[in-house]
């Protein structure tokens, strides 16, 4: 099946098997292997990318839905060579180890300060609350959301 | 004391989706493999029909057993000199167990291969219980090894039991419990897999693996397959977590191989998440009672411990040749005992092979939540409270190097100090009091203490290999005419950030940026031998190979300096990362100006050679004991038995600290681990042998809600052996967690007469425990 | 990673289609909105349908809105989105309390309400929740709509009252003043399934219940509600013992399983405490 999906921005045109994840679809047909996958039965998150600028887990979606749609994965989070401010905290504060779980948190981090700017802490944990971090302990996680929102509060003043 | 918070190079490329892990490598003419596994524990092969899957026009081959077997690499070795089956030829003897596998052009269609392999079984009456697993008329799994007639492994003790039953025999008080560390699982989020490329032309064999030891990886290859150890490359990309699951290898790993082989192509096999959990490497499974001998005002005389150890269908433990029940005999722990006596005995049962894995430091963490299990359980026999009790029994620091009654030879510490900042920082008579008010209340508050002593940095290699490799590791360092440097060492990070803390430990030492040294690792073409990173040992060890070798560097520069200064080589000091002469600083070099001249056309003295590099292997003189206190304040809910973490203060004491801010992230993963462990992860097994937790449906593990902001202290106590004093880290929350969390929730319940509950404590386990009837968490729920 | 065995992929798009193409592919075709029961079904290879009819582009099915006096909330509305609504939330607490410990936020992005009650899952949150709320439910066939009492929905663990060639369109949820509701859960850990959970609905007229709606999922309720504990509510003032006793009663006609999740008797336990606390909470919103 003949599908255009919007990745990043970026068009791309391909013949899919109705049953190609979008995980696949993102990582094998696009090479962009920022996306991970972690499980089978949508636990772990680390999957998650934007779709139409909301997180969903691309294992557990086709990508012949995302057909005509918006995806936004962590490789398109740096704009213009400029690191997104969620990007920034999770350098700044640890909030990362083995980097694995980290582009699905980044994108869901995106999305929480989108709708949320000034998140605390209690709302920064319900949200990454569908994604596993075997190495963090979500601490400094937290941490990096809360430093991005500072970053971007004191920009916009 | 340390090296400074330096924001990880590492970070740069993971932020980005520039990571590269084993499924992210891709290669030309590339096949992908899939296994298919067995449905039973236990059954008989007789017959395995593969001709349906080899029609399918997308499969370049199906290897079975018999295929592997023609080729005699039906079996291999295991890490503890057993043998396990790469492709079942026999008998299948655990669920999940690997049977055939497949490879094809692209990975759906290898998936969809393994449908149309048709394998006839024969079930046979399986062995989940440990505990019945010697019964005289219990099936014998390992029937393929000659002259096997029971599911007996070994026996192993240690310490002085002579000396232990005599002071229980006139010992005032003495208690005892009995206690599962269950089964669980490291589940790193990225799963196992590998890419094989074997090179006809030139004979070489390419392995891209996410592996804890590339080095041994290779030699073992080298020693299974009969390949050429030079013409083995085994590259270790970034790895998606650890944790120890990624120390051991794999029959995929092999059946990789054989088809890259049998193909002429690259071949991709990578497991799913219910493979990860069925066959690789489980943790635990110790079935332990323990028993001190205490005077009445609290004086802990001897311990003792029996162990039933289920090491399942294959023993494939990965721990020192001498040690098959790993550092166990640690057990003493933390307290100044008289005398300590412990008795391991390891059962074959119809369960996964593996048996240490998991941030455990070689069983360090069944040991430390025996003793701190059994510590509480003795406060509540004499009614004491068991900070109180902890402090009365605790090493005293001027006991140290302290000999401990199994042998080990603890470095360095300060126990009680560490104890009262916990105390402190929890606010601890506060917390007792909040609790009597809440008792009065009819709510369930409780206050978990634990203490632990890690032994960490295996070897020294006289005492410590494994299959007869020593454990000590390389390291290399050049530093390049323009003063930036090169390191290369054979362990492998899994998310630890070594590229930047052995950056800084080179950087400090040559008084260089740390950003000026890039640090290689993870590549056996490109990497001195070592055995890699597990045991929490890349500090102790190759961060310690990384010292040594800088220094060996920079006396190396110091006798360029010299040439450079015209002075003798003993009339310059190292100050201010730089060579001068003693008292005048104004002839001072830097390492770029010195690097440039010891590649340049400067004359250096007899017997001196140019260039600055070196190359060491260090060999530890002694484990490093990092040691902590924890505190874990709880709340249950006696209607439902839900427990909730309110807080978790945790002192910590690694030694020396190099980057602070990675030695604080490795601890809060650690006490994440802890609470999944103590209230939620495990894996039971029904009595058909089926794995009940194959998912992450049911293989819980703890989200950003069940772990409560970490509250860390600290305290450094260097370790006197190790060239810039630290200790290793990696593994000490893991360790020392679960007994806080246990420790906790027993505490709340002892308004009902509790004194042990066993792991996890799920809300269905706890309200049984209030109701005075508890189940195996090992098995199917009755 | 595991992946699901070929099918065919139609994408609807009307509800006409869609019900066309149900009829054409017959009873392996299955409708799949959100996804997030039947992909990992299929990834695991528990679920292989020969066809999916994929109806996320119905946007018909998307409304969620007061009309007359009830709300109804169309079978693609996402959880995310009825959690969202403070419409929905605000009328009935109840979908607050249960929408936020669904699965997590990210399934919730994706998962639909109707998705839910249509895989009739035994321990689905949602089920207990409309159960209590005695809701409607509108299923469209070729021949026209008809309506189904949700207590007449479930048929048994994974079966409905949709036929193969019908489509579940919206749910109608009945709004009456002076009523209070709420939703109590135990989960193994945040995003599982329910051990137990109860759902309570409380209608308080001149001091006494005038109507009670009691649901419960994971435990073996008929019908994922407990009759026999509305009829003995109903009539008497609200009160920590009329609740308690209520409980008692839910608990003793359920049917629960033993499971890794708990065993039976925790379960039952669990109906009587957790109906007991849904409807002091319910009372107390009222």
């Amino acid at each position: 099946m003949r599908i255009t999906v919007s990745v990043n921005g970026q068009p791309h045109t391909r013949d899919v098997e109705p049953r190609l994840l979008l995980v696949h679809f993102l990582r094998d047909e696009l090479g962009l292997t920022g996306t991970h996958w972690g499980c089978d039965t949508s636990n772990c998150g680390v999957c998650t990318v934007q779709l139409d600028g909301v997180p969903v887990k691309s294992c557990t979606v086709l990508a012949v839905m995302a057909d005509g749609h918006e995806v936004t994965t962590v490789e398109g989070l740096e704009r213009d060579g400029e690191l997104d401010a969620v990007q920034k905290g999770f350098v700044e504060c640890h909030g990362l180890q083995c980097g694995f779980c980290t582009p699905g948190m980044l994108l869901t981090a995106r999305r929480l300060l989108d709708t949320v700017p000034d998140p605390d802490e209690g709302q920064i944990r319900e949200a990454i609350s569908g994604q596993l971090c075997r190495c963090t302990g979500y601490e400094n996680i937290v941490r990096s959301i809360r430093w991005a929102a500072a970053a971007e509060g004191e920009a916009r003043r | 004391m340390s090296h400074g918070r330096m924001h990880r190079k590492e970070d740069a490329r993971f932020i980005r989706g520039r990571g590269n892990y084993t499924d992210d490598v891709r290669l030309p003419g590339m096949l992908y493999g899939a296994i298919l596994r067995s449905p039973y524990a236990h059954a008989r092969i007789v017959s395995v029909d593969a001709s349906a899957a080899e029609a399918h026009p997308k499969v370049r081959a199906v290897i079975i057993g018999q295929t592997l077997a023609g080729l005699g690499l039906a079996w291999m070795p295991t890490l503890s000199r057993d043998t396990q089956a790469v492709l079942a030829t026999d008998k299948v003897r655990f669920q999940g167990q690997e049977v055939a596998f497949v490879v094809a052009e692209d990975a759906y269609s290898a998936r969809d291969a393994l449908e149309l392999i048709d394998v006839e079984y024969e079930p046979l009456d399986a062995v989940i219980d440990a505990r019945k697993a010697l019964d005289p008329d219990a099936p014998v799994i390992r029937d393929d090894l000659e002259g096997r007639t029971d599911n007996h492994v070994f026996d192993w003790e240690a310490g002085d039991g002579e000396r232990a039953d005599a002071l229980f025999a006139q010992a005032e008080v003495t208690v005892a419990q009995d206690m599962l560390y269950p089964r669980v699982h490291p589940a790193p989020l990225e799963t196992c897999g590998a890419v094989a490329d074997f090179d006809k032309v030139t004979g070489k064999l390419t392995v891209w693996c996410p592996t804890q030891a590339p080095h041994a990886h290779r030699t073992l290859y080298a020693m299974v397959a009969g390949l050429p150890e030079h013409k083995i490359r085994v590259i270790s990309p970034d790895i998606g977590g650890g944790f120890g699951g990624k120390v051991g290898i794999y029959p995929g790993y092999v059946c990789a191989i054989v088809g890259s082989i049998v193909t002429g192509r690259p071949v991709k096999w990578m497991e799913d998440r219910s493979e990860n959990l069925m066959s690789t490497s489980f943790a635990r499974d110790y079935h332990m009672r323990g028993e001190i001998a205490a005077t009445r005002d609290g004086r802990i005389r001897a311990i003792r411990v029996k162990v039933l150890a289920d090491h399942g269908a294959f023993n494939g433990t990965a721990q020192p040749t001498k040690f098959p029940a790993g550092f166990f005999h640690v057990f003493s722990g933390s307290y100044d005992i008289e005398a300590a006596h412990c008795a391991v005995t390891g059962v074959y049962t119809n369960k996964a092979p593996g048996g240490v894995a998991y941030a455990c430091s070689f069983r360090i963490t069944e040991a430390v939540y025996l003793v701190e299990r059994m510590v509480d359980v003795l406060a509540a026999e004499l009614g004491m409270d068991p900070a109180e009790l902890r402090l009365r029994n605790l090493i005293r620091p001027e006991q140290f190097p302290y000999r401990s009654p199994t042998g080990w030879e603890y470095d360095s510490g300060d126990y009680p100090r560490a104890l009262r900042l916990a105390m402190d920082l929890a606010g601890y008579d506060k917390l007792r009091a909040e609790q009597a008010d809440r008792r009065a209340r009819g709510e369930l508050m409780g206050i978990g203490v634990s203490f632990f002593t890690e032994a960490v940095g295996a070897g020294p290699r006289k005492h410590m290999d494994i299959l007869g490799l020593g454990m000590a590791d390389g390291a290399e360092l050049r530093v390049h005419p323009t003063g930036k440097a090169v390191l290369r060492v054979s362990c492998q990070t899994q998310g630890q950030g070594h590229e930047t803390t052995f950056a800084q430990i080179v950087g400090q030492e040559l008084g260089i940026p740390a950003d000026d040294v890039e640090v290689v690792h993870g590549d056996t073409d490109q990497t001195p031998f070592g055995l890699g990173t597990y045991g929490s040992r890349s500090t102790p060890v190759s961060g310690a190979a990384a010292a040594i070798v800088s220094r060996k560097v920079r006396e190396r520069a110091r006798i360029v300096a010299a040439a450079m200064l015209e002075a003798s080589p003993d009339d310059l000091e190292w100050a201010d990362g730089r060579w001068a002469v003693v008292g005048d600083p104004a002839t001072g070099r830097s390492m770029a100006e010195i690097a440039l001249a010891a590649h340049s056309d400067l004359e250096l003295p007899e017997g001196v050679e140019g260039h600055l590099d070196a190359v060491t292997v260090y060999n530890p003189p002694n484990l490093t004991y990092p040691f902590g206190a924890y505190i874990c304040v709880v709340d249950v809910d006696p209607g439902t038995g839900q427990v909730k973490v309110r807080r978790f203060v945790a002192v910590d004491d690694c030694g020396v600290r190099i980057n602070p801010m990675i030695v604080e992230g490795q601890i809060h993963g650690g006490l994440a681990d802890g609470i999944g462990m103590a209230l939620m992860q495990v894996m039971a097994f029904d009595e058909d042998g089926n794995h009940l937790g194959a998912s992450f449906m049911d293989y819980l593990l703890p989200t950003a809600m069940e772990c409560p902001s970490w509250e860390l202290g600290e305290t450094v106590t260097p370790s006197p052996t190790h060239p810039i004093g630290a200790k290793g880290v990696g593994e000490s929350a893991t360790v020392g967690s679960p007994a806080a969390v246990v420790n906790a929730v027993v505490d709340a319940l002892a308004p009902y007469g509790v004194r042990h509950a066993d792991m996890p404590l799920t809300p269905a386990n706890v309200w049984r425990v209030i109701n005075g009837n508890p189940f195996r968490t090992d098995l199917a729920i009755p | 990673m595991q992946v699901p065995a070929k099918f065919a992929y139609e994408r609807a798009d009307s509800v006409p289609h869609a019900l066309e193409l149900l009829e054409r592919y017959g009873p392996e075709a299955r409708v799949v909105a959100g996804g997030h029961s039947l992909i990992p079904m299929m990834k695991l290879r528990l679920a292989q349908p020969e066809a999916l009819i994929d109806i996320n582009g119905l946007t018909e099915l998307g409304r969620l809105a007061v009309e007359d006096d009830e709300l109804v909330i169309g079978a693609l509305v996402r959880h995310a989105e009825l959690l969202a609504s403070t419409i929905a939330t605000d009328l009935f607490p109840i979908f607050r309390d249960a929408e936020r410990v669904i699965a997590d936020p990210i399934v919730r992005n994706r998962g639909t309400i109707g998705g839910s009650l249509c895989q009739a899952d035994p321990s689905e949150d949602l089920s207990a929740v409309f159960s209590a709320l005695r809701a409607t439910a509108v299923i469209q066939g070729r021949n026209g709509t008809r309506t189904v009492p949700i207590r007449d929905f479930h048929q048994g663990p994974y079966e409905t009252a949709v036929e193969p060639d019908e489509l579940l369109v919206r749910l109608r949820v009945p709004i009456s003043s002076g009523t209070g509701s709420a939703y109590v859960k135990v989960e193994r850990r945040v995003g599982d399934w329910p051990v137990a959970a109860a759902g309570a609905v409380l209608r308080v007229e001149d001091g006494v219940i005038a109507q009670a709606g009691v649901g419960l999922t994971a435990v073996g309720a008929e019908h994922f509600c407990a009759p026999e504990a509305e009829t003995y509510l109903a009539g008497r003032p609200p009160s920590p013992e009329a609740f308690a006793a209520a409980g008692r009663i839910a608990a003793e006609h359920c049917e629960p399983h033993t499971d890794q999740r708990g065993p039976a008797d925790y379960k039952r336990h669990l109906a009587a405490e957790l109906t007991r606390r849904a409807l002091a909470a319910a009372a107390e919103r009222i």
